[in-house]
Formats: C-alpha cells, structure tokens, sequence
C-alpha cells in the first residue's frame, strides 16, 4: 500500500509520520508539499502534526485553504483514505472534510501527556485490527484538542457511528464534547484525531498502541 | 475605504479565555461582570469606491477564511 505525507509551514511532526507508516509498511510515503495540486496515486493520505502557519487566525485555517488541500478533497472524494492527526485534524475540520471544530483546551493549557482512548468503532478502515470499546494508550500534544459540534450534527454522527476514539476513564485532556478524541466522515474514508498514534508504535516508544491505526489503514495486516 | 469585521463565538459554543479573563476581571474587583466572550477584530482597507462590492467582497472573506462559521458569527462595518 502506498502512502502520502503532506508537509506544510509549521507542521513538525511529518518526520516522525514518515517513519511511522515507512515501518509499518515497508515502504517510505511520498511526501508532498502545500503548493501541489496534484497527489500521486496512493491509498493513505495524511496530514501530520505541528502548528501550520503558528496557528494564526484559527489553528489549521490558513493550511486549509492551501492548493494542496483541494487535490485532497478530490481524492477523498474518490475513496482515498485520508489520516489527520492533531493539527492535521485541525486541518480537516477546516477544510471542511470533517464536521465540527476545535477549540481551545477548557484548561487554556497545552497538554502533552499519555490519555486513554476507547476504540468506539472498530468498524472502519483506521480501526478493524481493534476490538469494539478497547481502550489503548496514545499521547497527546495540543492546545486546541476541544472538539465542538452543533447538537443535530451530533446526533447524526452518532447515528452514523462516526465518532470513532473517545477519551476514557476520566482522561479527557480538553474538555472535548462527549470525550470525543477522533471522528471520521460519513463515507468513512477520512479520519480525524487529536491523539498522535504515530508516537506509540514500536518498543523504543514504550508502547505499540497505536500501530493498529496504520496497519488498519494501509492494509499491513489481514483484513 | 475602511472596514472592520467583528467576529464573535455563537451562542451555546463554550468560550473557556472569555470565562478565564470573566474570573481575572472578577479578583481585579470588578462585579457585577458576566457572560464575558471574547472575539476578534480585522481592520481592513479596501481600494475602490464601490461599497456595495465591498461589503459582498468581504462577506465572502468572512465566509471563506476570517471566521468559521460552524463556531463563529461575523459582522461588517464600512466607514
């Protein structure tokens, strides 16, 4: 399976994505850059963390109207899997891929700390090595990780079991709605997540929690 | 031409700066001060003289860009 990373001003967080997916898929992403308008055929896309642009105006705001995100939107459209995580989340939400926003941490402090996180849908292509309500270990790095959404759009992503990771057992970090840490689209090709997965996945990180995430979605494993 | 776009969080979308500066104003001794949301403001100078242009040019910034509107409301001011 083939991968993209996408590289944005601000963003610092594409190196350890890089080798994240180059280890769990033996083959190193292409990376592509914020000007390009065209992707190259791949299965994975995703957008990494760090703070695009220094998170000015709103954070991901100005990264979502790069050229780069409306070869993203094509694909997406197509059935591309497309991964953000963090400020790729943010990213996401502003493209308008995904609904909702986020805001500030209720705390207002950035927290970077290992949560928990519950699996609440096994079922999609980020999550099938998971079992449904498995709760694993991933760290979080952010300061805007307070998801928000209108409650009639709330309901029918439930309905839709498109909240796919929550914070468990009291660890929510941002005073997110629900404990919502990740959600995905309503096709269910594109995720969103505040938690950084890519941190978690071999023994130098101390743990492989996260590595489910990747190999689900570059078909590493046996469906 | 002059203009200034406020930009303002939606009612019912859960504002934790305006509540931390809310409870700073309150230890200053102030009270009787509630509710407090904080915002933003974009001065903007725009070339022409065509103000209904502008005001439909820069509605469409608000929408496009200064605010999110899933989460914010925006208002424009022409001097």
């Amino acid at each position: 399976m083939k991968s993209a990373v996408v590289q944005l001003p601000g963003l610092n967080r594409d190196r350890d994505m890089v080798d994240a997916l180059t280890k769990i898929s033996g083959h190193a992403p292409v990376t592509v850059w914020q000007t390009q308008t065209e992707i190259p055929d791949v299965d994975l896309i995703v957008i990494p963390g760090g703070f695009s642009y220094g998170d000015y105006l709103r954070c991901g705001a100005i990264a979502a109207r790069m050229p780069v995100m409306d070869a993203i939107r094509r694909k997406a459209e197509q059935g591309v899997k497309v991964l953000g995580v963090c400020n790729g989340f943010q990213i996401l939400v502003e493209a308008g891929l995904l609904p909702g926003a986020l805001m500030r941490n209720t705390s207002l402090r950035f927290v970077c700390k290992e949560v928990l996180l519950e699996v609440v849908n096994a079922d999609t292509a980020f999550t099938r090595t998971y079992t449904e309500r498995e709760v694993i270990r991933c760290p979080v790095a952010h300061h805007d990780g307070n998801y928000f959404v209108d409650e009639e759009t709330f309901k029918s992503m439930e309905d839709n079991r498109q909240i796919v990771f929550r914070y468990a057992a009291g660890t929510n970090p941002n005073g997110s709605l629900s404990d919502i840490a990740g959600v995905i689209n309503a096709r269910g090709n594109v995720l969103g997540m505040m938690p950084h997965p890519e941190n978690l996945i071999e023994a130098a990180h101390g743990g492989t929690d996260g590595r489910g995430i990747f190999a689900s979605a570059l078909d590493a494993v046996a469906a | 031409m002059k203009a200034r776009v406020t930009v303002t969080l939606k009612n019912g979308v859960l504002d934790p700066q305006g509540k931390a500066i809310e409870g700073a104003l309150s230890s200053l001794g102030f009270d009787g001060v509630g509710h407090v949301r904080q915002g933003k403001v974009f001065d903007l100078e725009i070339e022409g003289s065509d103000r209904t242009k502008a005001e439909a040019d820069i509605k469409a910034m608000c929408e496009k860009l200064l605010a999110n509107t899933v989460i914010e409301n925006y208002s424009i001011a022409l001097d």
